[in-house]
């Protein structure tokens, strides 16, 4: 009954969303402001009814309701609570759900919150917005209902996969997808605009907040995704260049590149065609992603649910959406009036710099991506594209663009003075150059490029804590006016410091981990040590345990480090009978800011005889900081969100000329 | 002088673009020269012996492991065999498998044939979807028309 109910509620939601286009286009066209209010709220209706689906779909599942094949197929009645709810978004079907409710979720956010956007481009936006809805929901329900009953329901479901059951992973899900389908605001701005012909800095200033919104909680997404990797499959490692990652990780590119250059449209008024290019490509690097990630077209090692057939209609979505979307763009765009001069030296300039590297950046992602697919499709011969090719191409990219990032913001509007840029900026670089010799003089084993990247790093840590000097004339003032300034630095400059603090923070912990980073593994009797880093483990017994839905060998290691500390570990090796599938728990014991990370093997014959169990231990200095840095930026986006010149409802005030704005600066 | 255009404006966007051409030429040609470097080719294991891979050479060879072909040696070492319907390679490799590696069931390994045709792996993939199949070796069956038994 309450599948059903989820059903109706799905195609209710499909209702809306064509209602809410519909009166949006007709507000637009009679200038109406009742139809317009018709359409606002169809939008809020179409999100109440997506979310009532949702609610049907997860109490179909903590119930264990197994005549709806979605949750036979990806439930069990021993789950833990946590994980029957992450199971209804852990399907394909689900997915597309939760997909759908965040689509209508920001279009209600902008039915809601926009009361002060312009009422021709909000209905446009809203149009924008509810005919994605049409597309996206329509899938759903046609072609991927997740409320589909079966006959015959089974007595037990087939359980979800055993490696997502992981309370990151259970909420990895929501994040990434409220990240990708932010976009979507974005990219109905960008058409709304594009229609209306008219993309100004009070376009930009709201476009913005979107932009922040989603491409923090993308961050967000992906960093629990990726510390899921590191410590559910075993080997340590945070990201392997894998198809899936690159999916979420090219809108990210293409997102970060958006968020500068729309600062460029808010406060001088130039490069409108770029910034609404970039809006409409985050959106469709967003529908690539689900595409890729949900049709199966791209080995991945990644668990995820696919289906092949779905996957071409996806593509059409794709192809429809993102096809009208740079029609209209070329077509109007080149109508767009040309924006304010800037001299190449000059902040304008810094950000063009960063969004083509950026952009190239994503670019090189996305042929390391799409190739293999290309060239399977041409050739019939199957390749695969790995963590080298990344490396030449995304790295050196990335490295330029990074040696840049601290001068950006201390250039000026217009015409920016590179003397005064070096005059603020010395200390840093020749700090940073003395972090770089000192860990080549200290750290051993000795490398040559890893100084030189934490070099990078501390450049970045410390020209983004130069700049926030040089605003408050650090040195240059009395103590108590500098603190005065501190204190009146709007949450905006916050945001972006915290933000280019934490890739500074990041690239330190990146480059540290994988210079120096100690692997041992050893067959290990009862008794016998292995010695890893500045420990020494000793396994003192295996014994069984009992779980919830599984049964687990759990090994007591014994951590003794170099000063006489004992302490204690103990990783697991889960089977789950559900699934006929082993995993491994692995034991990870924080030092600080690195990690000593521990895993239980197979079962094997020991050098000496009898039984001895595979155990692996990594030394994995700094990693912390991997997931640390992307946090950082995150909260740097969140607080910039805060800051009262980008409020949802101050949009208003944004109309105020373009030089006002850029004087307040 | 006289080559560069006489409008501010004008001399501007050919700045741009002098920028803006070294960055987008460095990307094209190091994603050029790394995609010769960088693309690994895969092969079941009838295509690996028709085509006579050059040992060596870094590639991927998948299908199923073939049933009590397993042997797992005291140092560490872990011998298999990775069969298609027409031919079977042997793999060595050092190191712990992954969890979903099974008799029977699907995988991918990458690595090099040394001379006598023993393929040292590298790196041993078992995909953990919920057919247990890569998808390399599903089309790689499906083609050698071996995947009704591999379901």
């Amino acid at each position: 009954m309450i599948a059903e109910l989820g059903a109706f509620a799905l195609m209710l939601a499909l209702a809306l969303s064509g209602l809410q286009t519909a009166l949006s286009v007709l507000a637009k066209v009679r200038r109406s402001a009742s139809l317009r209010g018709g359409g606002e709220g169809a939008a809020a209706g179409a999100f109440l009814a997506v979310a009532v689906a949702f609610s049907a779909l997860i109490y179909a599942f903590v119930t264990s309701d197994f005549s709806v094949a979605n949750v036979a197929a990806n439930s069990h009645t021993d789950k833990p609570l946590l994980y029957k709810v992450a199971g209804a978004w852990g399907s394909h079907e689900g997915s597309m759900l939760l997909w759908c409710l965040a689509l209508t979720g920001f279009g209600a956010a902008v039915a809601l919150a926009g009361r002060t956007l312009p009422a021709g481009l909000k209905a446009l936006a809203l149009a924008s917005q509810g005919t994605l809805g049409l597309l996206f929901i329509g899938y759903t329900a046609f072609a991927s209902n997740p409320f589909q009953r079966i006959a015959d329901p089974p007595v037990e479901g087939r359980s979800l996969n055993p490696i997502l059951q992981d309370p990151f992973l259970a909420i990895h899900p929501p994040f990434l997808y409220a990240g990708y389908v932010g976009f979507s605001v974005v990219f109905s701005f960008a058409v709304a605009a594009l229609i209306e012909g008219r993309i100004d800095a009070a376009w930009a200033r709201w476009v913005r907040p979107w932009t922040l919104a989603a491409w923090s909680l993308l961050t967000v997404g992906i960093v629990l995704g990726s510390f899921w990797a590191y410590y559910e499959l075993g080997w340590g490692g945070w990201w392997f260049w894998d198809p899936v990652e690159n999916a979420s990780f090219m809108p990210w590119l293409v997102g970060a590149a958006l968020l500068h250059s729309a600062i460029v449209t808010e406060k001088r008024g130039a490069l409108a065609g770029w910034t609404v290019f970039l809006a409409l490509a985050a959106f469709t690097f967003s529908m690539l992603g689900a595409f890729l990630v949900r049709s199966g077209v791209l080995t991945s090692v990644h668990a995820f649910a696919v289906d092949p057939t779905r996957g071409v209609l996806l593509l059409i979505i794709l192809g429809v959406a993102a096809g009208a979307g740079f029609a209209l763009f070329g077509w109007r765009a080149p109508k767009l009036p040309p924006g304010g001069l800037f001299a190449p030296v000059s902040r304008e300039g810094a950000l063009v710099l960063n969004n083509l590297f950026l952009a190239a950046a994503a670019a090189t992602v996305a042929l390391g991506t799409l190739y293999p697919l290309i060239r399977q499709a041409m050739t019939g011969e199957a390749i695969s594209v790995g963590a080298p090719y990344f490396a030449l191409t995304f790295g050196p990219l990335m490295v330029a663009c990074l040696l840049l990032v601290p001068a950006g913001p201390l250039l000026a509007w217009k015409r920016g003075d590179v003397h005064a840029v070096v005059q603020r900026l010395w200390l840093a670089a020749a700090l940073a150059l003395a972090c770089g010799a000192l860990a080549w003089m200290v750290v051993h084993p000795r490398r040559l490029w890893a100084p030189m990247g934490l070099a990078l790093g501390a450049w970045l840590i410390l020209g983004a804590l130069s700049e926030v000097a040089a605003r408050v004339r650090l040195g240059a003032a009395p103590v108590a006016e500098s603190l005065r300034r501190l204190k009146g630095l709007p949450r905006g400059s916050w945001g972006m410091t915290l933000a280019h603090l934490g890739l500074g923070v990041f690239v330190l912990g990146a480059v540290f981990e994988g210079s120096w980073k100690v692997e041992q593994v050893s067959v290990l009797a009862p008794g016998r040590s292995l010695q890893v880093g500045a420990y020494t483990l000793t396994l003192k017994d295996v014994r069984d345990v009992a779980g919830p839905n599984y049964e687990a060998e759990r090994g007591l290691i014994a951590v003794r480090s170099r000063g006489g500390a004992v302490s204690e570990i103990a990783p697991e090796r889960r089977f789950y009978p559900a699934s006929r599938q082993t995993t491994s728990q692995v034991a990870i014991q924080r030092h600080g800011i690195s990690d000593l990370y521990v895993v239980l093997g197979e079962r094997r014959a020991a050098a000496g005889g009898g039984d001895g169990w595979l155990v692996r231990a990594y030394w994995n200095p700094w990693a912390r900081l991997i997931f640390a840095g992307p946090l950082l930026m995150a909260l740097g986006g969140l607080v910039s969100l805060s800051d009262r010149r980008l409020r949802l409802a101050v949009g208003a005030r944004a109309a105020r000329p373009v030089l006002a704005a850029g004087a307040a600066e | 002088m006289s080559l560069l255009p006489k409008s501010k404006k004008a001399r501007r966007r050919l700045l741009a673009v002098a920028v803006a051409a070294p960055i987008v030429a460095a990307a094209a040609g190091l994603s050029l020269y790394a995609m010769g470097d960088a693309a690994v080719f895969f092969y079941s294991p009838s295509d690996a012996q028709q085509k006579s891979v050059p040992p060596g050479k870094v590639v991927r060879i998948g299908g199923l492991v073939q049933p009590g072909s397993v042997k797992k040696l005291p140092d560490g070492r872990v011998e298999f065999a990775i069969a298609d319907k027409a031919a079977v390679s042997p793999v060595s490799y050092q190191g712990d498998l992954p969890d979903l590696f099974r008799e029977g069931q699907g995988v991918v390994a990458q690595g090099a044939f040394d001379r006598a045709g023993v393929f040292e792996a590298k790196e041993v993939l078992a995909k953990h979807d919920e057919n247990y199949m890569p998808k390399e070796v599903a089309d790689a069956l499906k083609k050698s028309g071996e995947w009704n038994r591999a379901q």
